[in-house]
């Protein structure tokens, strides 16, 4: 392999971090707010009194938790511009980019995983706390929004963010629709110059600081807001 | 007809489903040997085992598991002595991205179930170990057999959605080239034009899989079941 060549890494460094660094950490704030609200109403769903509501939301929980995420990104990315049609009334399949197609499909797939943290969180709140809410006269709404669902978040917080860092992760896979996110940018690179051991080695680098220093970060903050029982 | 020319789609399909379930099953052999191991290393009064079991585990968590693929497929037989490297990249086709998967799926999920062995055993109240100490036993006995007997038992249930898991991440290995579900699924998709047909069937083979999956291991979860402890539940964990 003729030694290990950093002038490659060095070289590629702007496009790495400003193509393909801005793409991943874009879609994953996007699908992290987006799939943090949507799962959050799945979960209040999921707790609904009435059956067909719950039901609904727990066959949509359980489908796209029994896939695996690279069929739901090609599920997508074929279905999103038929979807865009349809809802836009034009005849023709609509146009959409790979990361507007990869957005909609991490939202609504970690939607499910973040549905299943949120459910746990508001069942882990006191039934007293909501009652106490009804009592003072606030409506079901009002109740979660100031009652259950702050205090939800509150115990959810670590396990909301770890599974952040696991859909930062995850962000990777847009590979198989030849977006450009950090490690599309990196395949690039790699593929023309045919440097692949020093791209990969990289972009494996690169993933292991940002996950390990956000992970010590959760570690930390679990810590600090752990309620004392 | 599919790509090869000699069967139906189905059978295309379901070829695929196989090697999902031959590179998932090879893998979960390693991930068990491997995760028991390191995980039991993890709750031993050892610090340097403590410490090596802790770098394992936090290298194989924070890198995507597609970028291991690519690790263990482009990078990996460059590392190795050329003539071992040379050897590696000339298996034929389905063995040349079977073995990278298989290696890259197993030790991947050896991390999680690692940390659900750790769990398990510090689950287990201290006067277990204690008691093993008391009756005579060394360490070694102690967890032969008074410690992970009752947690393997205990850990079942966890176990169970990380082998649903390592189903579903065995369609990584379609990004180094192997043929499984997800991948044939694509490719009859370019053969045919057919993609609401293609992508359908491979769900549903991947639902009726998983239900075949909770269903048996749901036998077995009775079986092993330890008598007087209510089913774990185990707390909401993030996963994918």
């Amino acid at each position: 392999m003729g030694g290990f060549d950093f002038d490659v890494i060095e070289r590629s460094l702007p496009y790495l971090f400003r193509e393909g660094m801005t793409f991943t950490l874009t879609l994953t704030a996007l699908a992290m707010t987006g799939g943090i609200v949507f799962g959050t109403l799945l979960a209040m769903l999921r707790l609904s009194a009435f059956k067909p509501l719950s039901m609904l939301a727990g066959a949509y929980v359980n489908l796209m938790r029994s896939i695996p995420l690279v069929l739901v990104i090609f599920w997508f990315f074929f279905l999103v511009p038929y979807i865009g049609a349809w809802i836009l009334r034009e005849p023709n399949p609509i146009r959409v980019g790979a990361f507007w197609s990869a957005a909609i499909t991490f939202t609504l797939f970690e939607a499910a995983y973040y549905c299943e943290i949120m459910r746990a969180g508001i069942q882990s709140i006191p039934r007293g706390q909501v009652w106490s809410g009804y009592a003072l006269g606030l409506d079901y709404w009002q109740t979660m929004a100031r009652i259950v669902l702050p205090q939800a978040f509150r115990n959810m917080l670590p396990v909301l963010l770890t599974q952040t860092i696991i859909l930062f992760q995850d962000t990777s896979l847009v590979y198989v629709i030849s977006a450009t996110d950090f490690l599309g940018a990196a395949a690039k690179v790699a593929n023309r110059d045919y440097r692949l051991v020093e791209m990969y080695s990289f972009v494996a680098v690169v993933y292991f600081v940002v996950s390990y220093g956000l992970s010590t970060l959760v570690k930390g903050l679990q810590e600090r807001i752990a309620i004392i029982k | 007809m599919e790509p090869g020319g000699t069967g139906t789609y189905l059978h295309y399909l379901l070829v695929g489903l196989l090697w999902t379930l031959a590179t998932a099953l090879a893998a979960w052999v390693i991930a068990l040997a491997i995760g028991a191991v390191v995980g039991t290393l993890r709750t031993t009064p050892l610090k340097w085992a403590v410490r090596l079991g802790n770098l394992y585990v936090e290298i194989f968590r924070n890198i995507p598991l597609i970028v291991q693929m690519f690790l263990w497929f482009f990078v990996f037989p460059e590392m190795v002595p050329q003539a071992v490297g040379d050897w590696i990249k000339q298996m034929p086709p389905p063995w040349g991205s079977y073995i990278p998967a298989v290696l890259c799926l197993g030790i991947f999920t050896s991390v999680r179930v690692a940390e659900q062995v750790r769990a398990g055993i510090q689950s287990l109240p201290r006067g277990q170990r204690l008691a093993g100490i008391a009756m005579g036993l060394t360490e070694a006995q102690t967890y032969r057999y008074v410690i992970l007997p009752q947690s393997f038992r205990i850990i079942l249930p966890p176990l169970t959605s990380e082998f649903m898991n390592i189903i579903k991440n065995s369609s990584v290995a379609l990004t180094i080239g192997l043929l499984e579900l997800t991948g044939r699924a694509r490719s009859m998709q370019e053969f045919s034009f057919r993609v609401f047909e293609a992508f359908t069937a491979a769900t549903v083979i991947y639902l009726l899989t998983n239900l075949l999956v909770v269903l048996l291991m749901r036998l077995v979860e009775k079986k092993v079941r330890v008598p007087g402890l209510i089913a774990a539940a185990g707390a909401p964990q993030a996963g994918h």
